[in-house]
């Protein structure tokens, strides 16, 4: 069984080095940042350990209960989350005002990385509490502020995001849901799915945020507008009253994640669930996209954290398993597997990758504390392109490379890892969902090619390979890992390009061509990224040792970093060649011809 | 001295900083100390107990009772001092000065009284013991130099009525006993688990107080440092290696089981 320990290292090069801690420390409002950044660290990696950890694989196996409307959550979840709520940890990104610490999103990065490192089934509680207070924080009434936001931020009630319905999943525009307007308020029926912490035992008050739409509402995307709908009332003095029209159906049997509750949640059964309409009628999507970015990139932070503690387990295995002598040893005794070269090559993808995903991620989120801070108005529009077409890249990517990785580590523990008992099992039943939730890898491609790329014609893409291309120029070529990398890096940005170039292209004769081998084309810009970021912790590292530092980090992460240029940007060849070459077969064969397999010849 | 009932209580936590037990850690064979620059130095992980029941004294007190935190410590410790106020107390004192380096426990115990004396004091908590030395002799002699009551080995702290009573833990039982404050109390790991520093208190923390105070700023009447240490190390060896252990298989059959049985008690465990 494995126990969760944060690499703190590793973050804190990342959060200094690579996502410029000290510009985000010039923001205003961020002034202090430095001062405590080692001490959250610290005590986050600590609470993540202590307290999260040690109910991660409980959580899994004693899963939620549900009876008569009622949802119980694993032994230890309430008081880890009382615990958590207390602490403060909720309010980390939320302004001062409304009851928060008002850091920076970059230590999102991190402090998300340890909660779902330790424990991804609890960390998905806390997440939502935070999409419910941006969303009223952003297009929310002063009333409904003062009403909701501070008990979200301390933590005493919890929140939702109930957008998906059983014909509505990544097409939002379906959404079934009714408001009707009654007086001061709205009154919601309809039934939405897969509503994670739905219902549950941690708070006396659930804050659910739902998709509706209104009777006169315009069909499709530009008719759906948001609500409020507390699960129980609050009163005009803040204290709770009666118990809404929103009561819980059930929860699924799932993949993975067994530690919170998915439900389905029906409104107005008993005659309409008192909603409060948020910001203008019509609207509600388009609130959501706004939040979307924030979700989407915590949702990669999660597929980077879970890929982590995978990779944890596995390396620990792979020092104690005895199994072998080693190929080129004289010994003729049995080796450590992490001897054996194929088993070091697995924990090398996973180390150099994790490593990519987490300096690529953290990046971007200080990305978003620049587009949202920065006193220029330049260099805060620079940023806010850069975060919308990475988005997609930090969200897609990761998480499908996670998903890749927690199976390579189960692959460590050979047998041993698929039985339950091992825990690796856990991950990569959990990881699986990462890739799906806040718009599956599918829609993060759509999103990338139709929404980032076609859609301003390449001008953000364009801008982002010029900057990769400057930062690739000014490798340093005096360190032979730094030349080397230097020139994998290159060439890839040069395939990048091609393949951009391309599907610009096609955009313009043939849609489906252009979207056929969109999924190919977001994987080959996160390659590519996180290659970028990598080549820079490469000359990092390269010049901390050539003047001699003698920190064994600094040594380990060059290497790291010359793997990854070599088993991990060489990606690139083969994505380029899909995507150029390959994408006319993929809408080739007719529908008919799928189950040609299948058909026996019927001869006279 | 009675303090009277309504007076806000001002709780001193000594602690000391000590190198992480997980730290890989040298001992320098000329000078017979730590070299401290190759450890990571975190606080007394017994100390923390001591702070947490101020921590709850205060909470219970809500009376405006202060909890002050008190080192001999380099400067270079100011972070790891933070984290007790990170936890919740309202302010920090250090004790620095190159005077100070290489005393023992004697001439420890006279610094910490001279820091305390000079804050002010209605009672003193302290650990039990320091994961670094281990003598366990600090909390008494602290204790006989600021002249109070020495209630060691609490695993209950109550304060009322300008007393206060403990449950005292020995090896057969417990004592309940009682003294007037000002007094000090050291505290077991069998009071309550020490709490999570917050994210609120690290950044309330920031903003709380570490005041450093110097030889010169005590009323120091004897020699401190090396110079006050009555304890000499005289030598220093390494513990032993572990011997490698002995594996008795199934296939050993009854010869193995009369190894087990030889081995245990041998130790008395049969």
């Amino acid at each position: 069984m494995s126990t969760y320990r944060a690499p703190l290292r590793d973050m804190q090069f990342v959060l200094h080095e690579l996502a410029g801690l000290a510009d985000i420390a010039k923001l205003p409002g961020f002034e202090d940042t430095p001062d405590v950044v080692d001490a959250i660290l610290e005590e986050a990696s600590t609470f993540a350990s202590e307290v999260l950890d040690p109910i991660n694989r409980t959580g899994d196996v004693e899963g939620c209960t549900y009876r008569d409307g009622n949802v119980t959550t694993p032994a230890g979840f309430k008081e880890a989350y009382h615990q958590f709520a207390k602490a403060g940890w909720i309010g980390l990104p939320v302004s001062p005002e409304h009851g928060g610490q008002g850091l920076p999103q970059l230590l999102l990065g991190p402090t998300l990385e340890m909660w779902n490192g330790a424990n991804v089934g609890f960390a998905n509680g806390p997440l939502l509490n935070q999409g419910a207070i941006e969303a009223i924080e952003l297009c929310g009434s002063d009333a409904q502020k003062h009403t909701y936001i501070p008990k979200l931020v301390s933590g005493e009630w919890c929140g939702t995001m109930c957008l998906t319905e059983p014909q509505a999943g990544s097409d939002l525009a379906a959404v079934r849901t009714k408001a009707v307007p009654d007086g001061d308020h709205y009154k919601i029926s309809g039934q939405k799915i897969y509503i994670t912490f739905g219902e549950h035992d941690m708070a006396p008050n659930i804050i659910h945020l739902v998709l509706a739409r209104l009777p006169d509402a315009p069909e499709g995307t530009k008719g759906i507008s948001l609500f409020i709908v507390p699960k129980i009332l609050v009163n005009a003095d803040g204290s709770l009253g009666e118990r809404n029209d929103v009561f819980c159906a059930g929860i699924e049997h799932k993949l993975g994640i067994n530690g919170n509750p998915t439900c389905t949640l029906n409104y107005g059964e008993k005659g309409g669930a008192i909603g409060y309409l948020v910001g203008e009628p019509n609207r509600g999507l388009e609130y959501m996209f706004i939040m979307m970015n924030a979700a989407r990139f915590s949702t990669g932070v999660q597929g980077l954290a879970i890929a982590d503690r995978a990779y944890q387990s596995a390396l620990a295995y792979a020092k104690e398993r005895l199994q072998s002598r080693e190929v080129a040893g004289k010994s003729r005794a049995a080796a450590p597997i992490i001897k054996h070269p194929d088993v070091r090559r697995m924990l090398m993808s996973m180390k150099s990758q994790i490593e990519a995903m987490r300096a690529l991620s953290y990046v971007a989120a200080a990305s978003l504390d620049l587009a949202a801070k920065h006193p220029d108005a330049a260099v805060r529009k620079q940023h806010k392109a850069f975060i919308e077409l990475m988005i997609p890249v930090v969200k897609g990517w990761c998480s499908e490379t996670a998903t890749e990785l927690c199976s390579t580590a189960v692959q460590v523990f050979g047998g041993m890892g698929y039985i339950e008992e091992t825990g690796i099992a856990q991950q990569y039943r959990d990881v699986k969902i990462v890739s799906i939730y806040e718009g599956t890898t599918g829609i993060q491609a759509l999103d990338l090619v139709g929404r980032k790329l076609i859609r301003d014609m390449g001008t953000t893409a364009t801008a982002v390979i010029k900057q990769m291309k400057k930062s690739a120029a000014g490798l340093d070529e005096s360190n032979a890992d730094v030349a080397a990398i230097k020139s994998q890096l290159t060439s890839a940005i040069d395939l990048l390009a091609e393949a951009s170039q391309f599907i610009g292209m096609n955009a313009m004769s043939d849609l489906n061509r252009a979207f056929s081998c969109s999924v190919p084309y977001l994987k080959l810009w996160g390659v590519v990224a996180g290659g970028w970021q990598m080549a820079r912790a490469a000359q990092i590292s390269a010049a901390k040792i050539a003047a001699g530092d003698a920190d064994p980090f600094y040594a380990a992460k060059l290497i790291t970093a010359r793997f990854y240029a070599d088993h991990v940007l060489s990606q690139s060849l083969w994505l380029h060649h899909e995507i150029v070459r390959g994408s006319a077969s993929v809408m080739a064969l007719r529908e008919d011809q799928f189950d040609l397999d299948r058909q026996l010849l019927v001869t006279a | 001295m009675v303090i009277p009932e309504d007076r806000q209580l001002n709780i001193v936590v000594a602690v000391k900083l000590v190198p992480d037990t997980n730290a890989d850690k040298r001992i320098d064979p000329q000078t017979r100390r730590l070299v401290r620059s190759a450890a990571e130095t975190v606080l007394n992980p017994f100390d923390e107990y001591a702070i947490e029941a101020g921590l709850q004294l205060k909470e219970q007190l809500a009376d405006g009772s202060s909890v002050t935190i008190v080192t001999m410590a380099p400067e270079s410790g100011k972070e790891v001092v933070r984290k007790a106020l990170a936890m919740g107390a309202d302010r920090a004192v250090m004790l620095s000065d190159p005077a100070f380096a290489g005393s023992d426990v004697w001439a420890t115990a006279y610094v910490l009284a001279a820091g305390i004396r000079r804050i002010g004091f209605d009672l003193v908590l302290t650990g039990t013991q320091s994961t670094d030395a281990i003598t366990g002799e600090l909390p008494g002699a602290l204790a006989e130099y600021l002249g109070v009551p020495g209630l060691t080995y609490a695993r209950e702290i109550h304060v009322a009525a300008g007393r206060v009573r403990v449950k005292r833990e020995t090896d057969t039982g417990y004592q309940t006993l009682s003294a007037p404050l000002p007094a000090l109390a050291s505290i077991t790991k069998s009071a309550a688990e020490p709490r999570f520093a917050s994210l609120k208190g690290i950044m309330a923390a920031k903003k709380k107080e570490i005041a450093v105070l110097r030889l010169a700023d005590l009323e120091i009447a004897q020699a401190v440092g090396g110079d006050g240490a009555k304890l000499e190390v005289t030598e220093l060896t390494a513990s032993p290696a572990r011997a490698a252990g002995k594996t008795v298989t199934a296939a050993d059959g009854n010869a193995g089981a009369r190894t087990i049985v030889a081995f245990l008690k041998e130790r008395n465990l049969l």
